[in-house]
């Protein structure tokens, strides 16, 4: 058995997982259009190869990658192109952002795909490049581009797999519906991960408010020898990347570093199925989970969803009443954000889809002054200083703030959830990291001013400098001129008469 | 003469104040010799905290000019570019209370390029002679156009241009470029009746 | 002996403390403690001015003046001994840091007009400390005052952030944690 060990800090809100009725997964709506946009991850976004007017088949590219931190995106099913133009987009500003509109004509056609039977033979590169064309992100809900993660060894290399099944976010069942119902599918995809990465064991994290799914994925890993299932007591945020490697292997990501610099690698569930399913049968990222669920919904449940189904429509097959919910959240309820436009689609990061009532989640209480109580640093699972760092991010002080390792906070909410005079803290640390980034960056550019306008200053200098010399050698030719006795006066004059002489020879 | 200082009190004393001032005024002499200081490393360390976009709004010929000045003894509060976020830098590195932008020398506005219509342009190259940063790539009778990446928004290009085909527009725009904004940072929490801004009754 | 020395030091840098118990030296103690980095720079400069002034007030005492019988100048040049040490930091700190030598401003020479520094020379005398006692108790003074003022500034960067009610803002809720570290340091006597 497996010594696990604690973090610092955590949660414990209310689970409330059974709304969603994990263990069945129930097929999305089709809907008439589908909008993808060409960033569904972190980085640059995809660069469409298809017109508008083009018929596009299932499973088709039609955005490439630009760029190495960037993956493609793929027609779910048969249709024309519609629409290349900007659409909302789930995303916590709620601008818009390019997206390519699909109609679905119905005939449900597919590209032809072929996979790789013996990946074992297949150096990684050959993978990596495989994975990255399925067009594989994080399906936890981060969305980095799956294939840079494999990539990422140090020189040390990956020892260590881990299959992140925690799922510690209230309401969410996305993963561990996918544990119960393809357990099998999840350790056969860990094991072309452990492949790719070098890695010698696979842990498979579940955490113990998920039987049923601890025993599919024992089942399932009794077939494989690297793999072993890991059990732990619920908190939140125990699936954050750095607390789970510090409860399985009680070793700790060193500060601003990640998990492959101590040789550990974590993947989501989903995300191992689709690298299972690029490979062995060449088939892109075109569905995921997605748990909807909340109290405003007559049918809530988890949905396989094909990507780009507009929200609404996912909604509407769950029964969503409008007028009981106050407001429909892209995500969690400790991560997500709220979405105004419906019309938005669901994406490679949408994990849930959560409408609840007015009562279920009430909206936020007025802030009131901080009273220092401290309940904030004994929750915090990154063992930073939350008092600390709002104080700092109200004064703006940038300085004091990396001096606390802003950026070592994970956005988690736990110092929120306990905060009594209800302070939003992670709002204050997303701005603060922003503007530190910004600062950054207008750093980088006003020195590459400076530098561009000390050149011009000297290039300046140099232009007037042999002008200068030019000008004096001229001077000294002309007075050179001058004292061997010539006038060149009258030589001008002369050579004038010369040549007024000669053309009126010529004349007469 | 010893005998005399012995004997007079009034003359030791003075004697010996003076002779100490001699002494140590010597010392302190020899001292200022050697602990000479030459160039102005501080205004170094503020020029590189300016914005560098050398567009003459605070009144000097560019942002060296301004970080002497300043280095000097000027108010900090003169650089629109810079804007809150560098006079609260130069107020941190002086220890001095930062002052809110001089309106008399321009206000904050978002970040801007140039941009030349290219249709328009007739190849005069007045612009690329007023570029203080050689972003505008381009010769006589020749296409210009601005290096969006190396302009710094300064503005001086709009002028000197005869067919005025130049536009600021702005740099960050768009999804990729949004940030989270300070949670109601003008609504502090009231902490004593006294906060309650003027006007409001109680 | 060694005993005797370190109840010297303890009482000058705690119990007996130049800025909260004894209220000397208080103009720099609150015109530089707004910032940490300012405050660090002006302990040092302060401690060297202390330790070297004391010395020297100390041996021009014994040596000059007493012999002389010229005792009654003391005060003279003891100010005159701390001018020129003053003077002497000052180019130091220019030659080494032209950036805490602009942010310390007026406060670099007002250390000549430090009433701790003054005190530290007379209570010299009037405690007839020898030489030993005298570096010890100005180097006491020094850490003592270091202390203090450090501990202010990292008080003070934090009261800045905070949420002070405007009446109090500034030098206000300053004036008032100063009279609390004061509370606070009297509890050491009787430690010595």
């Amino acid at each position: 058995m497996r010594q696990i060990h604690d973090i610092h800090g955590g949660i414990h809100p209310p689970e409330r997982k059974e709304l969603s009725r994990p263990g069945k997964v129930i097929d999305g709506p089709v809907p008439a259009q589908l909008i993808l946009p060409l960033s569904q991850h972190i980085g640059a976004p995809a660069s469409p190869i298809v017109a508008v007017g083009d018929h596009v088949l299932g499973g088709q590219m039609i955005a490439e990658a630009q760029g190495p931190v960037s993956v493609p995106v793929h027609a779910p099913n048969s249709g024309t192109v519609v629409a290349i133009e900007s659409r909302a987009v789930p995303h916590a500003s709620g601008m818009s952002d390019t997206c390519i509109v699909i109609e679905l004509d119905g005939e449900d056609t597919w590209a032809p795909t072929s996979g790789i039977a013996d990946w074992r033979e297949h150096n990684r590169l050959e993978l990596m490049n495989c994975v990255r064309q399925a067009g594989i992100a994080g399906l936890g809900g981060a969305g980095f581009p799956t294939a840079i993660k494999l990539a990422s060894d140090r020189d040390q290399g990956i020892h260590t797999l881990i299959i992140n099944g925690t799922e510690c976010e209230p309401y969410i069942s996305a993963d561990d519906t996918v544990m119960q119902c393809y357990a099998d599918e999840i350790v056969a995809g860990a094991e072309i991960l452990a492949h790719i990465v070098g890695a010698e064991t696979i842990l498979l994290a579940v955490e113990d408010n998920k039987p049923d799914a601890a025993a599919a994925m024992t089942t399932a890993a009794m077939n494989c020898e690297m793999a072993e299932v890991v059990t732990f007591p619920t908190k939140y945020p125990s699936g954050g990347e750095k607390q789970l490697i510090e409860i399985l292997l009680n070793a700790q990501v060193p500060s601003g570093g990640i998990p492959a610099d101590i040789g550990v690698l974590c993947q989501n569930p989903s995300t191992a199925i689709a690298v299972l399913e690029a490979i062995t049968l060449g088939k892109p990222l075109t569905t995921r989970i997605t748990t909807v669920t909340g109290e405003a919904l007559s049918d809530p449940g988890n949905r396989r969803v094909m990507l780009g189904t507009p929200i609404k429509d996912l909604l509407g097959q769950a029964g969503f009443d409008s007028t009981a919910g106050n407001r429909v959240i892209h995500g969690g309820p400790m991560m997500g954000f709220a979405v105004t436009d419906l019309n938005m689609p669901v994406v490679k990061i949408t994990n849930c889809v959560l409408a609840p009532t007015a009562d279920e989640l009430p909206p936020p209480q007025p802030v009131q002054p901080c009273i220092r109580c401290g309940h904030c640093a004994e929750a915090c699972p990154a063992s930073l200083l939350p008092q600390q760092l709002y104080w700092y991010a109200r004064a703006k002080d940038h300085e004091q703030l990396e001096r606390h390792n802003l950026f070592d906070c994970i956005e988690c909410g736990a110092c929120a959830y306990v905060c009594p005079s209800h302070i939003p803290l992670v709002q204050y640390y997303r701005s603060a990291k922003s503007s530190i980034k910004d600062a950054q960056q207008e750093k980088v550019r006003s020195d590459n001013s400076r530098g561009r306008f000390e050149a011009r200053q000297e290039r300046l200098e140099r232009e007037a400098a042999a002008k200068e010399v030019k000008r004096a050698a001229r001077k000294a030719a002309a007075e050179a001129r001058a004292a061997s006795g010539e006038d060149p006066v009258q030589a001008a004059i002369e050579r004038a008469k010369a040549k007024k002489a000669q053309q009126e020879r010529v004349d007469s | 003469m010893l005998d005399l200082l012995m004997n007079s009190p009034i003359l030791l004393a003075l004697t010996a104040i003076v002779g100490m001032g001699v002494v140590f005024g010597s010392l302190l002499g020899f001292a200022s010799v050697k602990f000479e200081v030459d160039g102005n490393p501080l205004s170094d360390q503020i020029n590189s905290i300016l914005p560098q976009t050398q567009c003459g709004q605070c009144g000097y010929p560019g942002c060296r000019p301004y970080a002497e000045a300043i280095a000097d003894g000027d108010a900090i509060n003169k650089c629109p570019p810079g804007g809150e976020d560098t006079i609260q830098a130069l107020a941190n590195l002086l220890d001095v209370e930062p002052e809110p932008l001089d309106a008399e020398h321009g206000t904050e506005k978002e970040p801007l390029v140039a941009f030349i219509r290219e249709a328009e342009c007739i190849g005069c190259t007045k612009c690329i002679q007023a570029c203080p940063v050689d972003a505008i790539l381009g010769a006589a009778k020749v296409m210009h156009t601005v290096i969006a990446d190396e302009c710094t928004g300064c503005d001086l290009c709009v002028e000197p241009c005869p067919v005025d085909c130049i536009d600021m527009v702005a740099r960050k725009t768009g999804i990729r470029h949004w940030s989270w904004p300070l949670p109601n940072p003008h609504n502090s929490p009231l902490v004593i009746a006294s906060d309650r801004p003027v006007g409001e009754a109680a | 002996m060694f005993g005797e020395y370190a109840a010297l030091l303890v009482a000058a840098v705690l119990v007996n403390n130049f800025v909260l118990v004894q209220f000397l030296g208080l103009c720099p103690f609150m015109g530089v403690s707004n910032k940490l980095d300012t405050a660090i720079g002006m302990s040092a400069a302060t401690t060297f001015v202390l330790t070297l002034a004391s010395v020297c007030s100390f041996l021009t005492y014994e040596y000059l003046l007493t012999p002389l019988d010229l005792t009654y100048l003391r005060t003279l040049s003891f100010i005159l001994v701390i001018a020129v040490v003053v003077q002497f930091t000052e180019m130091v700190v220019r030659k080494t840091s032209p950036l805490l030598h602009r942010v310390l401003g007026v406060y670099l020479p007002l250390i000549t007009t430090n009433c701790a520094v003054l005190g530290v020379a007379l209570l010299n005398i009037n405690q007839a400390h020898n030489f030993m006692q005298s570096l010890f108790y100005g180097l006491g003074a020094a850490l003592g005052f270091s202390l203090v003022l450090v501990l202010f500034a990292a008080m003070r960067e934090r009261l800045v952030v905070a949420d002070i009610p405007e009446p109090f803002q500034g030098a206000a809720i300053g004036m008032i944690t100063a009279g609390l570290a004061s509370l606070a340091f009297m509890g050491f006597a009787g430690l010595v």
